[in-house]
């Protein structure tokens, strides 16, 4: 009993900072139809930029939503420079379906080397502003912390305004109506070009506070050549992929499939297994619903 | 008025639309008719702002149709419905309507603008909070010219409206533009290649043959023109 709440504690809190991630692929792709891989290295700047934020604010809840408000900046900057003027100069041929995602490469790279460019490549350090030591019942500690359970909370709020943006506010419909077909909606009268780069600014702000959120929740160090900030990345579109890329829900359920699937696996078998899972899963969904589970039409609400 | 001079438009190598001048009068429903590939579509691709010319001019007004995207001409009185029930299948018909008002700045005006599409089209208004993917296609197809209608139009551009839809149907949707046309002054273009339907409701009417125009005048002597008829209705 006490290993199977481990398990569910685990999996979810894991799944809040998957979900974010994810939610922020497919708003890039639903917007500009990119997968876009420096969504590791944004993730990683805004980390960065909430380390040197909580040193020079010295305030983490100032700190947090600062470096989200940055990293949906430096995101719609991203798609109006590059995005965009690769559009322009690359929309022929072949090489039009692939720049952008090359590119995307291309700027991870760029964004990790400017942060040692500019942090050096020795670790950084952001301290939890919580106890990361589990809540305990009379004799028993659970594997959920204060600031494992802020986390969630955290999450579940954004998730909660993203939902209310999309479904109920007219930027939301313009949102929706762009991603689903850009051509009406330009014809409707949506400037459908700042609309993706709004997309943009949203991915962005998520990314930013999954990847704060993972820091602080994990070991709290930062390095540039971070290997969790690239499995962030790959359990982000796994988790988008599983919700069918198209999804918001969608991304939300393949974060908490991926999430209980990965705790199920370290706590039932073993730790060692988690990588092997994660990537065998990604395999199985593509090739059994490559549509995902929320990807058919019925399910490209919100 | 809609003028439109020397106004020609390549797909490629090739001149969809080739050196072609009419002019709509203001509050007049054109009808221009013509085979697939006669370069119908490209017309209003142009006019709306989603496709570039070659040559000429376009202007509606004041307003110079060749100049800017799609969302500029919205704002300037021009609405498009492109080819193929212009709905967003995964937003509700309401939505949909919504989506048409989005940039205008007085929502009072905007929801009164809704409620004259629902009386003009009651089943839009029965099925406000269904998906538009569950409607028929003739459903579909008043949910593209009430999108269209939700921008306040002077110039509404109809492409092939009636396409895939029962004679029943096409009878219905055809009398809800001559009606938009008479009782709300709005200036309608129409595209179709269901030309005698077309031409019937029309004050006048243009044929496109290859991206040239093979005949224009009022639509009655279209009709009576035995080389229209023989080529474009058929008997």
């Amino acid at each position: 009993m006490k290993q199977f709440l481990d398990m569910v504690l685990i999996g979810i809190s894991a799944a809040s900072i998957y979900s974010l991630m994810a939610i922020s692929m497919v708003l890039v792709w639903r917007s500009t139809r990119v997968v876009n891989f420096a969504q590791a290295g944004m993730a990683l700047l805004s980390a960065y930029i909430g380390y040197e934020l909580v040193a020079r604010v010295g305030n983490f809840w100032i700190a947090l939503p600062l470096a989200m408000i940055l990293g949906a900046a430096f995101s719609a900057f991203i798609e109006f420079v590059l995005m965009r003027t690769l559009q322009k100069h690359s929309a022929q041929g072949a090489i039009a379906a692939i720049a952008p995602i090359i590119a995307t490469l291309g700027l991870l790279g760029l964004i990790r080397a400017g942060i040692g460019f500019i942090w050096g490549h020795a670790d950084v350090q952001i301290e939890a502003p919580l106890s990361k030591v589990g809540f305990t019942f009379g004799d028993t500690t659970i594997v959920m912390s204060p600031m494992g359970l802020f986390v969630l909370l955290f999450v579940i709020e954004l998730m909660i305004i993203v939902s209310i943006v999309f479904q109920d506010t007219n930027i939301g419909l313009a949102l929706r109506a762009s991603a689903y077909a850009p051509e009406i909606a330009q014809l409707a009268g949506i400037r459908v070009s700042g609309i993706r780069t709004l997309g943009w600014a949203i991915a962005g702000a998520a990314g930013a506070a999954a990847g704060i959120l993972q820091t602080v929740n994990g070991t709290g160090a930062l390095s540039p050549e971070s290997l969790e900030f690239s499995l962030l990345l790959v359990f982000g579109f796994i988790a988008a992929v599983v919700g069918g890329l198209e999804s918001l829900p969608g991304a939300v359920l393949g974060a908490l499939i991926l999430g209980l699937v990965l705790a199920a696996v370290q706590i039932y078998i073993s730790g060692a297994l988690v990588f092997i899972v994660a990537f065998l899963l990604l395999l199985l969904v593509l090739i059994l619903r490559p549509q995902g589970f929320l990807g058919s039409k019925a399910g490209r609400r919100a | 008025m809609l003028k439109i001079n020397n106004l020609t438009v390549a797909h490629g190598a090739i001149r969809a639309i080739d050196d072609i001048s009419f002019s709509v009068e203001k509050g007049q429903l054109a009808a221009v008719i013509g085979s697939n590939g006669a370069g119908k579509t490209t017309l209003m691709r142009t006019l709306s702002g989603l496709k570039s010319a070659e040559n000429g001019t376009a202007t509606w007004l004041d307003h110079n149709l060749l100049h800017g995207k799609p969302e500029h001409h919205v704002r300037q009185g021009v609405s498009h419905v492109s080819e193929g029930k212009s709905v967003i299948a995964q937003l509700t018909v309401e939505e949909n309507l919504d989506l048409g008002a989005l940039w205008r700045r007085n929502r009072d005006e905007a929801w009164a603008t809704k409620e004259e599409v629902f009386t003009l089209f009651p089943r839009l208004g029965e099925r406000r909070k269904q998906l538009a993917d569950t409607l028929s296609g003739g459903e579909r197809q008043m949910l593209a010219i009430g999108r269209a209608y939700m921008s306040r139009p002077a110039l509404l551009l109809l492409d092939e409206p009636s396409l895939g839809l029962a004679p029943l149907v096409i009878e219905q949707i055809f009398q809800s533009i001559r009606h938009i046309v008479d009782s709300m002054g709005v200036t309608v273009v129409l595209v179709e290649q269901n030309a005698m339907g077309a031409l019937k409701i029309a004050d006048s009417g243009v044929v496109l043959n290859l991206g040239t125009i093979a005949a224009s005048g009022k639509a009655s002597d279209l009709i009576a023109d035995p080389a229209v008829r023989t080529a474009y209705l058929g008997f």
